[in-house]
């Protein structure tokens, strides 16, 4: 799993992989394994290093706050390879869209030729970003109008990649 | 023994009461508002009647609807809580007339104790000390300049019918005597319907200490030790303690012969507080008479080992006081703080909205006393007052240790609260030495200033671990039985990545 998090305006990248039943998290340059367990809805035990850290979660118009112990910190999640949450995917198939990197990495293969047709889910680009590739898919059935990325580019998060008419 | 109580109140207070009728066997009846229709209150009492629309006006104090209410059910006595309508003379006259037994004083004291001027004006005659100033409203600005110029100031304008810091102004100089008078009158008479104010000599800083007194209909008053209530936020209490850090036991019995004195005055029955404004010297003086029950009884409750609600209802049933004054004494701390839904950051802006997460404290002296659950909205039209947490011990440190150790446990979530601000207060070195006056907390610097944030990274992970389980917990109610393993492939063939 991969995912931006921003925690008091401050971006990361957090990698979470299950292993042997705990959670290895990559957090920027972090290695930490974590054993987790959600006991009921927004309230997340997590034993670091033998440290228990008990952590509550509260839903906030503009995202959410995560509570470690009296302390609150303001927090965003975004997962990179979900369309969901994004501004360009809303809106309706007729128009454009455009298919942006979601975070920084590097254009490892690009998988649709321009003008060639895209089906709506079809991966177009894979992007690899802390050691994970990952398919950035077309939001709509179409002709891929325009490519911008190349293999072997770096993008940032954010860049247009290609666009779907 | 009265057979059924109506509680014309709401929230933790409402709640508390129903808990004593409970406890003595007594059928418990809650009214309730349009926007109350869930509230704690009306779950917990075993009869409710709906009284009329969220506005306290057309329901918590409509008085003719309350006893209609009260007749059709079949109610002998009403207990009023605090606030509404519990220092009002005409409901406890209209309850007598309307032979249901109001479970507090009598009219005649509530309307003597009302007024402060006419309070003022019997501890005069009694020879009780009062804050020097006037025992009557002012007419004018040339009699406030003259009363004003003999006790010397700063002095304090306040409404005679006023409370919770309504028609009060602080005036440091006679350049702002006149404004200050104006703008008193006026909020008063906007506020209660009286615009009368007077003047008395502010002391600076000064700290709030009030004594429980109670009596029966036996002419039997006895005083049940002192509050000291210095923690206020605009004139509103938000921390209290009994015993006083400053009260030893020759203060304690002064102060509760005087406060004894001011309720036989008033031929006070049932459970009443005097208020005393304390200067440095420890020298007391009359503030004012509360003719109820006070939020912050929990704290007399823990020291004394009475119940004040039972007794409220024995002894406004005919029974006497089942104790003397010789046979009450203090043992141990108590300190309760008020659980607030406001911002205190941003100057204490109310903070409704649905409580999406509670945890509540427990433990070895803690004593919660809550009106509210999860996922229920807190609405906005009444007090923000969420819950009582008290916290007892065999001295004040551990009483401060145990509340300070149940306000971290205490969470409430979706709505902001003053539960940091309170974990502040625990923390500081002033507190813990007992050293506050009413002056404390707007020289409490600032949360963003004394927090510190070492954990972003714990937090962070957490933002991720709560996606990734809560997705693997959805599809776990697909598949039941499956293994975590299972689970999270799943979770990922899903979304179409395995």
């Amino acid at each position: 799993m991969l995912y931006e998090v921003s925690i008091d305006g401050k971006d990361h990248q957090l990698q979470l992989d299950l292993v042997d039943g705990g959670w290895r998290c990559r957090l920027d340059g972090l290695l930490v394994t974590v054993e987790a367990a959600l006991n009921r809805p927004n309230v997340l035990s997590v034993l670091m290093n033998g440290r228990s850290y008990d952590l509550k979660r509260e839903l906030t118009a503009t995202g959410m706050n995560i509570w470690v112990g009296s302390v609150c910190y303001e927090a965003q999640i975004r997962d990179p390879r979900s369309l969901r949450g994004r501004k360009d995917g809303a809106g309706d198939d007729l128009s454009p869209r455009k298919l942006v990197a979601p975070m920084p990495g590097k254009v490892v293969r690009i998988l649709v030729r321009e003008r060639a047709e895209v089906e709506a889910g079809q991966g177009v680009v894979i992007v690899e970003a802390m050691k994970m590739q990952n398919e950035i898919k077309s939001p709509k059935k179409g002709i891929l109008q325009k490519l911008l990325a190349a293999e072997g580019s770096n993008v940032n998060a954010g860049d247009v990649l290609a666009i779907v008419e | 023994m009265f057979k059924k109580i109506l509680i014309a109140n709401r929230g933790e207070i409402a709640v508390r009461v129903i808990r004593a009728c409970r406890e003595l066997g007594i059928t418990a009846v809650a009214v309730y508002s349009d926007v109350d229709r869930a509230a704690l209150h009306v779950r917990n009492a075993d009869e409710a009647y709906h009284i009329g629309p969220s506005a306290a006006m057309e329901s918590y104090l409509n008085i003719q609807k309350i006893l209609e209410v009260a007749k059709r059910c079949g109610a002998d006595a009403i207990h009023p809580g605090y606030g509404f309508l519990s220092e009002n003379a005409e409901f406890a006259q209209a309850c007598a007339d309307a032979r249901l037994k109001f479970i507090g004083p009598s009219a005649a004291s509530i309307e003597m104790m009302g007024s402060k001027t006419r309070a003022r004006q019997a501890m005069e005659k009694e020879g009780i000390p009062f804050v020097p100033g006037t025992s009557s409203g002012v007419d004018s600005v040339e009699q406030a300049g003259r009363v004003a110029a003999k006790i010397g100031y700063p002095v304090m304008l306040k409404a005679a019918s006023g409370g919770g810091g309504k028609g009060m102004r602080l005036v440091h100089t006679k350049e702002e005597l006149g404004s200050a008078l104006e703008g008193a009158q006026s909020e008063a008479r906007r506020s209660f319907g009286d615009g009368e104010v007077y003047i008395e000599k502010a002391l600076l800083n000064p700290r709030h200490i009030e004594m429980q007194v109670f009596g029966d209909q036996h002419r039997n008053i006895v005083y049940l030790g002192e509050r000291e209530c210095s923690i206020q936020r605009r004139h509103q209490k938000v921390l209290e303690e009994s015993p006083s850090p400053i009260v030893d036991s020759d203060m304690r019995r002064r102060m509760g012969e005087i406060a004894v004195r001011v309720a036989r005055t008033a031929a006070y029955t049932n459970a009443g507080t005097v208020e005393f404004l304390v200067d440095e010297n420890r020298n007391f003086y009359f503030l004012e008479m509360n003719t109820r029950l006070q939020v912050e009884h929990p704290v007399t409750e823990l020291t004394t080992g009475l119940d004040l609600v039972h007794l409220q209802i024995r002894i406004a049933a005919g029974e006497r006081l089942p104790f003397t004054q010789a046979d009450i004494s203090l043992r141990g701390h108590a300190i309760e703080c008020r659980v607030y839904a406001e911002d205190p950051d941003n100057n204490y802006l109310p903070s409704p909205g649905t409580i999406s997460l509670l945890l509540d404290p427990s433990g070895p002296g803690i004593r919660l006393d809550s009106g509210v659950y999860e996922g229920w909205t807190v609405p906005i039209d009444y007090d923000p007052l969420l819950a009582k947490l008290i916290g007892y011990g065999a001295d004040r440190p551990q009483a401060v240790s145990r509340l300070a150790r149940a306000l971290n446990e205490y969470f409430v979530g979706g709505i902001k609260t003053n539960l940091p601000l309170l974990r502040r207060i625990l923390a500081q070195p002033d507190f813990q030495a007992g050293d506050v006056d009413t002056g404390y907390l707007d020289r409490l610097p600032k949360s963003e200033a004394a927090e510190v944030k070492h954990e972003e990274n714990i937090a962070a992970i957490a933002a991720g671990l709560f996606a990734t389980l809560e997705r693997s917990s959805a599809v776990a109610n697909d598949g039941r039985g499956a293994s975590t393993w299972k689970k999270v492939a799943r979770a990922d063939a899903l979304r179409g990545i395995t």
